[in-house]
């Protein structure tokens, strides 16, 4: 390690500018739009009334902040959509693994869950609030209802791809079906079931949002969708960035499991 | 010599909704303790089936397969022990945990058979690289591991389904010679599907001919060679030819 020739030395080199060139752009681009934003406003080209300001998200946030009231809509939607993604994964494992041991009922399911899965899910919102009520448990399972079917048919899929000479060889090991979901299927499936977490846990922000913008009086979604109506513009455009932030926080979180997996596995 | 295995009238076919396709028909011969047997054919000539239809994953539509004189069922699984066409260890265990797989799916993972593995991963050179994933490994290493995999169940049958052929030239020669002594030295019966007839002269005692499909038995060939010679060096013996045109001429026969 202590020498390093001089054209790996230029190629680390090369690679290091490139990073950096990179996040530089990066933060241009982030700094630019806020600069035009806060600038147009203050030049008076777009009204602040509609359009709000950064110094004015800011203001706002740190304003709810204060009294408390933010982390109250925050905590309650990030609480709404770590449990409907928690119970996805649950529901949609459970589903597939008896699909999987069952040929019949998944050939008989199949147009259905394929139907579900199509099916706008925001469509289905407004139904599950008449039957269920405005609470929070109707919007977990709206956010629930975004994500499972194309769950389920992912994992069924990816359940399916398994070599099935790997099944063969349990087989010839003495090996039941038990052993075959054990030992080759779950652990062959990991890796998809990585990627599909990642899809799923935008899904299940969405349609927790969907569900907050209909039946809550708390949440990001209620305050988007409040602010709208009463045009306190700078809740909606708060309530978006902090949901921005959101999303990215928990994409990052899983992609971290993730890559503490592959590192475990090499 | 004591009978291992009676096959008698086997016939077996695949069905589809495009129809039935036969694979084997009337399939007749005898497994003696100690053998190893060379099962060689056409490809698709239903080799793979055959093996299937012996480690008892499939049953066989007519006639019987006795093992010990008893009608073979799928549990017997631990005095047969199959080897397939890839090693097939997976990624995500180490390769000590992979070679225990068997013992593990039969819950007879004992300390006593857990150091039995420990011996063999130690005779047979992997067992510095117990706790290495199977992609560190090269091919012949993988192989040795897939088989020691199958010893550990402590089969008296071996079934080996083309072991050799997803390996590269070179490394196919040591590897035959290297899985050829382990059985040898092991002590256990063995039974071998291959394409590759070199192969077959240079592993086998007695060499069964299949034709085309639905396979038949077009002949039985006995192999002897001098005793304790490693198959590598079979290769190097005047008989080496003879046997291999006689197989040769056989395969080719009628057609």
């Amino acid at each position: 390690m202590s020498e390093i020739s001089l054209a790996q030395q230029k190629f680390l080199l090369t690679q290091k500018k490139h990073r950096r060139t990179v996040t530089i752009s990066r933060m241009c681009i982030f700094l630019c739009f806020l600069g035009l934003w806060e600038g147009a406003v203050r030049l008076q080209f777009i009204d602040s009334f509609f359009f709000s300001s950064p110094s004015r998200v800011v203001l706002c946030a740190y304003n709810m902040a204060a009294d408390h009231s933010l982390f109250g809509h925050i905590g309650i939607t990030l609480f709404e959509t770590i449990t409907s993604f928690a119970l996805v994964l649950i529901f949609a494992l459970i589903i597939t693994i008896i699909l999987w041991f069952n040929k019949k009922i998944s050939e008989t399911m199949e147009p259905y869950l394929v139907i579900l899965n199509s099916l706008p899910k925001s469509a289905l919102a407004p139904l599950l609030i008449v039957w269920l009520g405005a609470n929070y448990k109707t919007i977990i399972i709206t956010g629930m209802s975004v994500a499972i079917f194309g769950s389920i048919l992912s994992l069924y899929t990816s359940f399916q791809s398994v070599d099935p000479e790997k099944i063969k060889l349990i087989q010839t090991l003495g090996g039941t079906n038990y052993h075959v979901l054990t030992k080759v299927v779950l652990p062959a499936c990991i890796p998809s079931f990585f990627s599909i977490m990642k899809v799923n846990i935008g899904l299940c922000l969405v349609g927790v949002i969907i569900g907050e913008f209909i039946a809550s009086r708390q949440g990001l979604g209620y305050l988007i969708i409040y602010g709208s109506q009463v045009f306190k513009l700078d809740w909606v455009i708060m309530s978006i960035v902090i949901l921005c932030l959101l999303a990215w926080g928990l994409y990052s979180l899983l992609s971290r499991l993730e890559k503490g997996y592959q590192k475990r596995m090499s | 010599m004591e009978k291992l295995m009676e096959i008698s009238h086997v016939s077996y076919s695949y069905h589809s909704m495009q129809g039935e396709t036969p694979a084997l028909s009337n399939i007749n011969f005898t497994v003696h303790k100690g053998d190893f047997l060379a099962i060689v054919g056409p490809s698709g000539c239903g080799k793979s089936t055959l093996l299937s239809l012996l480690a008892g994953l499939i049953e066989p539509e007519h006639g019987s397969i006795l093992l010990y004189g008893q009608k073979l069922f799928q549990k017997t699984s631990g005095t047969i022990g199959y080897m397939l066409q890839h090693d097939h260890l997976f990624e995500w265990r180490t390769i000590e945990k992979n070679v225990l797989l068997g013992l593990e799916i039969q819950k007879k993972l004992t300390p006593v058979a857990r150091e039995k593995v420990y011996d063999m991963l130690k005779t047979y050179g992997l067992y510095k690289f117990k706790n290495a994933r199977p992609s560190q490994l090269s091919g012949g290493m993988r192989q040795r591991a897939a088989l020691i995999r199958t010893l550990a169940l402590e089969p008296e049958l071996l079934l080996l389904d083309e072991p050799f052929s997803a390996l590269d030239y070179q490394t196919r020669l040591t590897v035959g010679d290297d899985i050829g002594s382990i059985i040898k030295k092991e002590q256990k019966t063995a039974i071998l599907v291959t394409h590759d007839l070199s192969e077959a002269v240079s592993l086998g005692n007695r060499i069964l001919v299949l034709g085309k499909r639905p396979a038949t038995i077009k002949s039985v060939v006995d192999i002897s060679f001098p005793e304790n010679i490693s198959p590598l060096e079979r290769r190097n013996l005047p008989e080496f030819k003879d046997y291999f045109n006689k197989i040769w001429k056989e395969l080719n026969h009628d057609e």
